[in-house]
C-alpha cells in the first residue's frame, strides 16, 4: 500500500508546546490539588517525553519530584490479530507501585481512544490505582470508544484523510512541531 | 513370432559386441545379430527402429526384494516383476528374507511357481544360509540350489557367527552357489540408522561406522581363503571396502577361493549429506547407510578398475506405512528398479565417469557371471531378454508412477536423462517407456 | 518484525537477526513474569498443545505458564495418558489434533528430527521442546538470553560446555547458537561421549575439561544421563566425577567473573560439585526465570499476528 503524506500546515512550532504544556501543569496541580499521590506514565513513543516534561515543569512549580513510568501497550492492542507484522515489544517501566495513585496518563494524539484503552488495560493489570487521569497534545476528535482527555494542549478538528504528525526533540530530533499531513495515494 | 529391432547400437559386453547392427528375436531366443539383416528377416516380423538407443542384453538385477510369501502388502511377485520390466530388467534375484523365509527346496519352488505364473519377468530365487536367517543352522542348501535357487543369503540378516560362515562357504561350494554377504557387524552398527559421520553429529542421529561393514568384508574374504569357496559381497558401500575386495581379488585366483561383490546406484549417487539436505526424509533410510563423497567415489572407480563385478539395485519396497513415521522408526530401504538405469546413465555415464559399454557389462555379464546365469548375452540361440535403452530420453522421476506397489525413493522429482524403452523378456515384449506392455 | 519460518526447529537453521529478535522480545517481556498479576490478553483465543513424548517438568511448564502468562489456552498430552501408548501414529494424533483448532504444537520427543517430520505435517506452528539428540532451541536461546543479560553480549566470550556432547541436544543449540552470535565454543567431555566431527560445527573439542574450562567466561555443564554407564560410555559415576567433575579447583581457570550454568536437572557431585551449583556465579535458577520469558517471546512472534493487512 503505497500512501503518502503529504504537509498541508503545521499547526503548532515549540514554543506553542512549551506553553501548552506549562499550563496544564497548572491544571493537573490544581486539579490534584498538590503532587501527593501524582505518577506520570507515558505511552511509547511520544507519551514518554511528554510525561518527562510534564514531571519537570510540575517539580518547577511545586519542587517536588513526582515519579514517572514507561508504558508499551503493544500486548494489549486489539489489533493484533489483523495485523501483517508484529509489532515489537518494548519494556514497560513503572518505577514504583501504582495502587492508590492517581495516574496521569500522557500521549501525543488521542484519536480513536483505542490506545487509552490499552493502556487502561495494562494498567490496571500492574495495580490499582486510585484514579487515572489522561493528558493529550492533540485531541483531533473521530473517538470510537467512550474515552476523554481530561487535559488537552490544543483540538484539533480533522478529516479522517488527515493525519496529525508530532515531533518531538527526545525522538524526532529538530525543533518541536506538529503538522496536519493528508494521505495522497499513489 | 519374430521381433526385428533394427539400427541400435547393440552393446553385448559377454560377446564384445559395441557396432550399430540389428538383432532379429524369433520363437524367443535370439535368432541373430548383424550389420542391416534383410527383408528375409524382416518378413512378418513386428520391426522397432532403435537408432540412436541402445540395444542390450536384457538386465539382470542381482539383489531384488520381491517381498512374496509374507509381505505383499510392500510388494508381490507380480508387481516386482512389473517394476523390473519397467525398468529395463528382464531378470531379478529375489532375496529369501521373507516370511516365512526361504530356506527349503519347497519354498524356493514357490517362488519359482509364482514367478511362472504371476511375474513378467524372469526370477532367480535365493536361499536362506541358515534355518530361518537366524545365523545358528546351516538350511537345505543342497536341495534348494537342486531346486532352482541360484545362491544363499542371509541378508536381511546378515550371518553374525564367524564359525557358521566358515561352514557355509564349505558347503555351499558343494553345490556350486554362491554365499551373497550382507556385510555388516550388528553389534558394531549398533542401532545406527545413517552413516556415523558429520551428518549423525549435526542431525543428532546414531551413527553406524564404515568399519561396521568393512570388518565384515575382511572377515568374509578371510573365510573365503580359508574354504576356497565363492563369497559375494552385496551393495558395498565404503571405500576400504572397495580396497579389500580390491586385495583379495588379487590373491583369490591364485589362492583358488572367488570374492566378487556388487554396489547398488543409491550409494553410487547419494551421500549422507541428503538426509540432511532432505530434511530428515525417512526415504534416505538405507542399510547400508549413505555414505561420504569420498567413498561414493572409491565406488565409482572400483566399477572402471573391475574391482566391482555388477550394480545392483537392492530394490527394498516398503509400504507408506513403514516409512511415514519418525525417522528411527522407519524402515530401512529404497526401491531401485524402476530408477536404476536413468540413475546410472544421467549420474554417471552422461557425466563421463563410466562408458555406456561399462554400465551395460555392470548390469547384464557382470552378474551373469557372479552367479552363473545364461543371462546377459545376445548370443544367438540365448534366451531373447532383451532391453533396448535411450540414453537421451528425459525424464522426471514420480513415485505415484511406479508399477511397483512402493513409493520409498529418494530421488523423486529428480530430472534423469536415460531410460529403458523396450523390455523383452523370452522373445515378448513387456514394457515399453517405462509402463507395461 | 516477523520470524522467517513459522515453526523453531533448531537453530542450526535460525538466522541471527531472528535469534536477536527473540532475545529482544524476551527482554521486554521478562518483566511481566515479577508483576503481581502475571497476565497480558496478547494471545486471547490461541491454543497451545504440548505434547510430550518424554517426560520433562521444566521444559513441559515454562511453556505452559508462559502460555498462560500471555492469555493462550494450554492443553497438555503426555504419552502416559494419552492414545500414545496404544500405538496411535505421530501422523494421526497430530492431525486429530490440529482438527481440534490448536494454533501450536509444542513437541517433546526422543527421535531426532521428528519435530521436522512434524512440521511437515501440520499448518500450526511447531517448536521443538528437545528432539532426540538434535536439538533444544529454546534451551539454547534461554542460555544465550541468560548470559546476555550477566555479560552484556554474546560476542567475544569463551563458552565451554562440558560434559556428555554426543547424546546432548542443548548442547548442539547452543554450539549454533552462540557461534553465530560471535562467540567462541570449546566443548570438553570424555572421548566416547565427543562425537565425531564435532569440530565441523566450529568449536574446539577437549578431553581434558581443565583445557576447556581455562579462560572462560561460561561454563556450561550438562546432565550425565547415568544410564550412558550400561551402554559402556564411561565406566563408573565416581571415575566421571573426578575426571570430568566441574568442581571449585577447576573453576579456579575460568576467568574470575565466570558464570557457571547447567540446564538442569543436575546430578549432584557427579557432574558438578553441589557447592559451585549453588555458589554465587551460578545462574542455575535465573536459567529457569529466563526459559519462560524466552517461550514468551516466541509464542508472542509465532502467534501475535495474523496475514491480513491492515496495518495503521
Amino acid at each position: 500500500m503505497a500512501t503518502n503524506l503529504v504537509e498541508k500546515a503545521q499547526i503548532m512550532d515549540a514554543e506553542a508546546i512549551r506553553r501548552g504544556m506549562v499550563r496544564i501543569a497548572h491544571e493537573i496541580i490544581e486539579r490534584n490539588k498538590g503532587t501527593e499521590g501524582l505518577v506520570l506514565i507515558g505511552i511509547r513513543r511520544r507519551g514518554v517525553p511528554l510525561a518527562q516534561r510534564l514531571a519537570a515543569f510540575i517539580e518547577e512549580i511545586e519542587g517536588r519530584k513526582v515519579p514517572v513510568g514507561v508504558l508499551d501497550i503493544t500486548l494489549y492492542r486489539d489489533d493484533l490479530t489483523t495485523r501483517t507484522d508484529q509489532p515489537v515489544v518494548h519494556r514497560t517501566e513503572v518505577p514504583v507501585a501504582i495502587a492508590g495513585k492517581t495516574i496521569i496518563l500522557a500521549d501525543d494524539v488521542l484519536y480513536t481512544g483505542r490506545t487509552i484503552r490499552a493502556a487502561l488495560d495494562a494498567l490496571m493489570d500492574l495495580g490499582r490505582p486510585a484514579q487515572i487521569q489522561c493528558a493529550v497534545l492533540i485531541d483531533r476528535g473521530h473517538r470510537e470508544l467512550p474515552i476523554r482527555a481530561d487535559y488537552v494542549i490544543k483540538n484539533v478538528p480533522t478529516s479522517k484523510r488527515e493525519v496529525i504528525e508530532c515531533h518531538l526533540t527526545e525522538i524526532d530530533g529538530g525543533d518541536d512541531k506538529v503538522m496536519i499531513m493528508e494521505k495522497s495515494e499513489g | 513370432m519374430k521381433l526385428l529391432i533394427k539400427g541400435g547400437r547393440v552393446i553385448d559386453p559377454a560377446n564384445k559386441v559395441d557396432a550399430v547392427q540389428d538383432v532379429l528375436v524369433k520363437d524367443g531366443k535370439i535368432a541373430a545379430v548383424g550389420k542391416d539383416l534383410g527383408s528375409e528377416a524382416a518378413e512378418k516380423a513386428k520391426v522397432i527402429n532403435a537408432k540412436g538407443k541402445l540395444v542390450v542384453p536384457g538386465l539382470i538385477d542381482m539383489h531384488t526384494h520381491l517381498r512374496e510369501p509374507g509381505f505383499e502388502y510392500k510388494e508381490d511377485i507380480a508387481s516386482g516383476t512389473r517394476a523390473a520390466a519397467c525398468g529395463g530388467y528382464t531378470s531379478v534375484v529375489a532375496m529369501a528374507n521373507t516370511k516365512p523365509v526361504i530356506d527349503t527346496a519347497s519354498e524356493v519352488t514357490f517362488v519359482r511357481e509364482r514367478a511362472a505364473t504371476t511375474g513378467i519377468a524372469n526370477v532367480f530365487p535365493v536361499g536362506a544360509v541358515t534355518k530361518g536367517q537366524k545365523g545358528e543352522e546351516l538350511a537345505e542348501i543342497g536341495d534348494m540350489a537342486a531346486a532352482g535357487a541360484v545362491a544363499v543369503s542371509d541378508d536381511g540378516h546378515p550371518v553374525q557367527n564367524g564359525e557358521v560362515m566358515r561352514c557355509a562357504l564349505e558347503y555351499a561350494k558343494m553345490f556350486k552357489v554362491p554365499v551373497i554377504s550382507h556385510c555388516e557387524d550388528r553389534p558394531l552398527a549398533g542401532d545406527g540408522v545413517i552413516n556415523l559421520g558429520r551428518v549423525s553429529t549435526v542431525l543428532g542421529l546414531r551413527g553406524m561406522p564404515a568399519a561396521a561393514e568393512e570388518a565384515m568384508v575382511a572377515r568374509d574374504i578371510l573365510l573365503a581363503e580359508l574354504t576356497g569357496g565363492h563369497v559375494h559381497l552385496t551393495h558395498i558401500s565404503t571405500a576400504r571396502s572397495v580396497d579389500l575386495i580390491r586385495w583379495a581379488k588379487g590373491r583369490a585366483r591364485e589362492n583358488g577361493f572367488t570374492v566378487t561383490c556388487d554396489c547398488t546406484p543409491h550409494h553410487l549417487t547419494l551421500t549422507e549429506d541428503a538426509v540432511e539436505k532432505y530434511l530428515y526424509d525417512t526415504n534416505t533410510k538405507v542399510n547400508p547407510p549413505l555414505r561420504t563423497i569420498a567413498d561414493v567415489e572409491a565406488l565409482r572407480r572400483g566399477l572402471v578398475d573391475g574391482t566391482i563385478d555388477a550394480i545392483a539395485t537392492d530394490h527394498a519396497p516398503h509400504h507408506l506405512d513403514d516409512k511415514d513415521v519418525e525417522y528411527n522408526y522407519a524402515a530401512f530401504g529404497i526401491v531401485g528398479l524402476e530408477t536404476a538405469v536413468g540413475l546410472i546413465f544421467s549420474e554417471l555415464v552422461a557425466k563421463k565417469l563410466i562408458t555406456a559399454a561399462l554400465a551395460v557389462e555392470k548390469l547384464t555379464a557382470g552378474p551373469a557371471g557372479v552367479l552363473g546365469l545364461p543371462k546377459g548375452t545376445l548370443q544367438p540361440g540365448a534366451d531373447a531378454d532383451v532391453t533396448v535403452i535411450d540414453p537421451a530420453a528425459k525424464w522426471t522421476v514420480d513415485s505415484a508412477t511406479f508399477a511397483s506397489r512402493a513409493r520409498n525413493t529418494p530421488f523423486g522429482g529428480w530430472e534423469l536423462t536415460g531410460r529403458a524403452v523396450l523390455t523383452v523378456v523370452g522373445g515378448k515384449v513387456v514394457a515399453e517407456d517405462g509402463k507395461p506392455s | 518484525m516477523r520470524l522467517a519460518s513459522k515453526d523453531v526447529l533448531g537453530l542450526q537453521d535460525m538466522s541471527t537477526t531472528d535469534m536477536q529478535l527473540i532475545l529482544d522480545t524476551a527482554e521486554s517481556l521478562k518483566e511481566i513474569i515479577s508483576r503481581p498479576i502475571k497476565k497480558v490478553p496478547t494471545l486471547r483465543g490461541k491454543t497451545v498443545l504440548t505434547l510430550f513424548y518424554e517426560p520433562s517438568t521444566r521444559t513441559r511448564t515454562s511453556f505452559e505458564l508462559a502460555g498462560k502468562y500471555m492469555s493462550a489456552d494450554t492443553v497438555n498430552i503426555a504419552t502416559t495418558t494419552s492414545s500414545v501408548v496404544k500405538g496411535e501414529t505421530l501422523r494421526d494424533t497430530a492431525k486429530t489434533v490440529e482438527v481440534m483448532g490448536m494454533d501450536m504444537v509444542i513437541m517433546r520427543h526422543p527421535i531426532s528430527g521428528s519435530c521436522h517430520y512434524l512440521a511437515k505435517i501440520l499448518d500450526a506452528s511447531v517448536i521443538n521442546a528437545g528432539d532426540g539428540m538434535h536439538e533444544h532451541p529454546t534451551q539454547g536461546l534461554l542460555d544465550m538470553f541468560t548470559i546476555r543479560q550477566r555479560k552484556g553480549r554474546l560476542k567475544g566470550l569463551r563458552v565451554a560446555i562440558v560434559g556428555d556432547i554426543y547424546h546432548s541436544r542443548v548442547a548442539r543449540s547452543n554450539i549454533w547458537g552462540l557461534t553465530k552470535m560471535g562467540a567462541e565454543v570449546v566443548v570438553a567431555g570424555p572421548s566416547t561421549l565427543i562425537p565425531p566431527y564435532i569440530e565441523e560445527l566450529g568449536v574446539k573439542a577437549y578431553t581434558r575439561v581443565e583445557e576447556a574450562i581455562e579462560g572462560a567466561d561460561v561454563v556450561n555443564v550438562l546432565r550425565l544421563q547415568l544410564e550412558r554407564q550400561q551402554k559402556g560410555l564411561f565406566p563408573s559415576t565416581r571415575e566421571y566425577a573426578r575426571i570430568f567433575g566441574v568442581n571449585q579447583e577447576r573453576l579456579a581457570l575460568a576467568k574470575v567473573d565466570y558464570l557457571l550454568m547447567h540446564p538442569g536437572p543436575m546430578n549432584r557431585g557427579v557432574e558438578i560439585a553441589s557447592d559451585v551449583a549453588d555458589g554465587e556465579h551460578s545462574t542455575i535458577t535465573e536459567q529457569v526465570t529466563n526459559g519462560v520469558a524466552i517461550r514468551m517471546a516466541i509464542l508472542y512472534l509465532l502467534l501475535g499476528g495474523a496475514t491480513d493487512e491492515t496495518a495503521d
